[in-house]
């Protein structure tokens, strides 16, 4: 039977919409809301998309599931004054300095002031603002700008898996805040950023650089190199008025702005992804012939990388030992650019544009750095980018596009489709699989990993076996396959995961979008700028394999693993401990026991009972200090205890007695 | 010192006793409290990474309830009705009494030997006695603020005596 509603008079018919603003906004009404977001759950706190049920009254139309028959009326005099008070009452409680802020223009509570007429404010203004936190360096968040709505928070949660941020507090008091209402920097945030672009305010937005770049791009001595990652030229012009454009002609009119803009050279990032495929491919062989650390995840994706981090120390050496692309080609530069300019090697700022907020925090990793000079000096979102060029006053519509500057702005497909989902796997398989002459209709074979799917399983045949890869967005899909890898450490060969959804190109540097559909034509620019290039597969890159003769040997050498490859570190996500015996005096044994989840699942309690009552019995408690820590990660050899120096993995309670015992020996 | 083991241990005890079950962190936070008499934040973050759920939400939930206290709170704790009814029947000079007998300043809410607490309360459902103040267990309806310096100098006798 069909199902049917009426909206406005209209008779609409449905299906299997869950509620009745999806129905609504079907029917080119733009209902307003702040905490609708399709990619989320439902939540229901702004209160903007409530609309009259004849016989039911004023009800949200977020939280409503449709039934026949329902008459909705979705405006009239008594709904748009509720909304104007909600509005009024927000505007009451938010730091209104419009003009100096970052999100003017983009921002959800600013137009939907203006779309309701909002003229004036009735209430006092109670606005309370907290210092900006600036702890990081992909974000900042200005809790006087917040409305409370609960998308960061949501994201953080339902689809990152990571929980750095929550509400705190009650009522008029709430706040969305870190744990403890501490910093972002100390919480166990990724930096993916994503939360910033869910936010319809500027409570959360990528933190600038420009400032610093201009300076550069000012000083007479100083040299300035920039390069574009893939996903920008997909979505810049977004910010210009014009969406699906032609890849390689935006690339080409960004190179000409950055150029006008003062930048010595303008390269590509793509270069480098050709150099990350290679390299990465050559790393993957090895280990599957070794049979060593797989599978192998990619790395590209900083978010991923803190994630393995500081969630799964026992898969940090899966990680690949590949540099980024933005690390690759940092690193390249500082080391080719200095001669080619005849310039001290002080002089050359790298600077780098990413869709990415956490690639600011990777261009600080100290692994990233010689002598202390990091690789890449800047890091500028398409954001940024948007902004410099407004700043300068370039029409950047009306620009002839040029070319890119040799020898790092050369690229292959392989190295543009990158910035997609999947686009790494493919770029691999291009470069690994012989049947593959490079031609189109070669390089078009593996589309199959091509998909909208935030978890996608494929399988390829390989030198005579069946290769298991799989394709991940999202780092709550990561979490489940990492589940399904610790049970079956053979299921995958091969894992790529992006933390932001559809990879790059839905970074949370790129221009801020609402409409999912937007991924889509990103996606799409992408795919299609592949297939104007000359070359498809990255090993064919001319400039790549010259960069390997003159400098850099072969995929895999000394001089590679130097300049390409990287190492990780664990991250502690809980400094905290707890003292159950003070050492009595400086110098005496410290014994610490793993509390954290699975070490106690292991029996750390009985461990530290029985050391306790070995310490009161033999009267050591002027010798041992004894205290509990939440993890020292290394959950796959638990329970841990560490004693003096020592690290007791698998540790039984006789063991860590033998141990305090072995220690009160020697003083 | 030992008692930081015994209280670690009961920690131990309340989280198995609720076999680490996340839907039932508020009877954990109530027992841990009971404990401490306040929730300590390193606890908190244990009671976190044992029930598997994100220190952000169990900071949520700690602060979402006035029952909870992520401060360390004194060993008799006033809680002062300020509801409507007794509101209108003066609490405030309730308030300003026991603070000037604690030699409490403008946001401090503790003494400093830790031995009172003052805390207000919306409502205690004692409007006919108002106003109203708890201490610790018991109720005291139709204060006036010389009977509560009163009662707050016989508390103090008896810890002296102790």
């Amino acid at each position: 039977m069909e199902k049917y509603l009426t909206v406005n008079g209209r008779r609409v018919s449905f299906t299997d919409e869950k509620n009745l603003l999806e129905i609504i906004r079907k029917e080119n009404i733009e209902l307003p809301s702040f905490c609708y977001n399709s990619e989320l759950s439902i939540y229901g706190s702004c209160r903007l998309c409530m609309v009259e049920i004849e016989g039911r009254g004023i009800l949200s139309a977020c939280s409503t599931p449709p039934e026949s028959g329902m008459e909705i009326k979705t405006s009239n005099e008594h709904i748009i004054e509720v909304r104007k008070i909600i509005i009024e009452l927000l505007l009451a409680n938010h730091d209104r300095e419009c003009t100096t802020c970052g999100k003017s223009e983009t921002c959800q509570l600013q137009t939907l002031a203006r779309r309701l007429g909002i003229n004036k404010i009735r209430f006092k203004n109670v606005m309370y603002k907290e210092p900006k936190d600036l702890s990081t360096y992909s974000l900042v968040r200005e809790s006087g700008k917040c409305i409370l709505c609960g998308n960061c928070v949501r994201f953080c949660d339902e689809i990152q898996s990571v929980g750095a941020i929550g509400f705190a507090n009650r009522g008029s008091k709430s706040v969305i805040c870190p744990s403890f209402g501490g910093d972002l920097g100390s919480s166990e945030c990724v930096y993916c950023g994503q939360c910033a672009r869910v936010c319809p305010t500027g409570a959360i937005m990528p933190k600038s650089e420009i400032s610093y770049v201009w300076k550069v791009l000012s000083d007479p001595k100083k040299k300035v190199v920039v390069a574009i990652a893939p996903a920008v030229r997909a979505a810049i012009g977004e910010a210009f008025g014009f969406d699906d454009g032609n890849g390689t002609e935006t690339a080409g009119k960004i190179v000409t702005a950055l150029r006008s803009i003062g930048f010595a050279k303008v390269f590509d990032v793509s270069f480098a992804a050709d150099m990350t495929i290679v390299e990465e491919a050559d790393e993957f062989l090895n280990r599957l012939e070794e049979n060593k650390d797989m599978p192998l995840f990619t790395s590209c994706c900083p978010a991923w990388v803190k994630f393995v981090e500081q969630y799964y120390p026992d898969f940090i050496s899966n990680l690949s030992s590949c540099r980024s692309p933005q690390a690759m080609y940092g690193s390249v530069a500082k080391k080719i650019m200095p001669e080619m300019f005849k310039i001290p090697k002080e002089d050359l700022i790298v600077v780098s544009i990413m869709p990415c907020t956490a690639k600011k925090f990777e261009a600080r990793r100290p692994e990233l750095s010689k002598n202390g000079v990091a690789d890449i000096d800047y890091v500028l979102t398409t954001q940024e980018l948007t902004r410099m060029i407004e700043e300068a006053g370039l029409l950047f519509g009306e620009l002839e596009p040029s070319a890119f500057d040799m020898p790092l702005g050369f690229k292959t497909g392989g190295g543009v489709i990158f910035g997609n989902s999947g686009g790494v796997t493919e770029a691999v398989l291009r470069n690994i699989v012989n049947d593959n002459s490079g031609g189109t209709d070669k390089t078009e074979q593996f589309v199959f990993v091509r998909g909208k799917d935030g978890l996608r399983e494929v399988k390829v045949n390989f030198a005579g076996r069946e290769l298991n890869i799989v394709v991940v967005y999202g780092l709550k899909n990561a979490r489940k396959i990492l589940k399904d890898i610790k049970v079956d450490r053979s299921r995958y060969d091969f894992v790529e995961v992006m933390a932001c959804p559809g990879g790059c190109i839905g970074g949370a540097g790129q221009p801020v979008y609402k409409d999912l559909s937007v991924r889509k034509t990103r996606t799409k620019v992408l795919y299609e700028s592949d297939k104007t290039m000359e070359l498809r597969r990255p090993q064919d890159n001319p400039y790549v394999q010259k960069v390997y003769k003159d400098y850099l040997n072969k995929p895999g050498s000394c001089a590679a693993h130097e300049y390409l490859h990287t190492g990780y570190k664990y991250r502690k996500r809980f400094n905290e401990t707890f003292e159950i015996y003070k050492p009595a005096k400086e110098g005496n044994i410290k014994v610490n026991v793993c509390f954290g989840n699975s070490c106690m699942q292991r029996g750390s309690e009985e461990i530290l009972k029985h050391i306790v009552s070995f310490v009161e019995n033999g009267k050591y408690r002027d010798r041992v200090g004894i205290e509990v820590s939440i993890c020292l990660e290394k959950c796959f050899k638990g329970p841990v205890v560490k004693v003096a120096n020592r690290t007791l993995e698998y540790c039984t309670p006789k063991a860590a007695e033998e141990a305090i015992q072995e220690e009160l020996m020697k003083k | 010192m030992g008692s930081n083991y015994s209280k670690f241990e009961t920690v131990c005890r309340i989280l198995k006793e609720n076999s680490f079950d996340e839907s039932k962190l508020i009877p954990i936070l109530q027992a841990v409290q009971e404990e401490y008499r306040y929730l300590p934040k390193e606890i908190l973050v244990f009671i976190a990474s044992s029930l598997n759920i994100f220190p952000a939400s169990v900071y949520g939930i700690a602060t979402f309830f006035a029952h909870f206290t992520l401060k360390h709170k004194g060993k008799h704790i006033i809680k002062i009705c300020d509801g409507i009814a007794c509101h209108v029947k003066k609490s405030n000079n309730l308030i300003n009494a026991l603070k000037n007998k604690l030699g409490l300043k403008e946001a401090e809410y503790s003494t400093k030997d830790m031995l009172f607490t003052i805390e207000t309360i919306s409502c205690l459902g004692a409007c006919g006695l108002a106003p109203v103040f708890l201490i610790d267990e018991d109720i005291y309806g139709q204060m006036t603020p010389d009977k509560a310096v009163e009662l707050i100098d016989k508390i103090m006798e008896q810890e002296r005596v102790k």
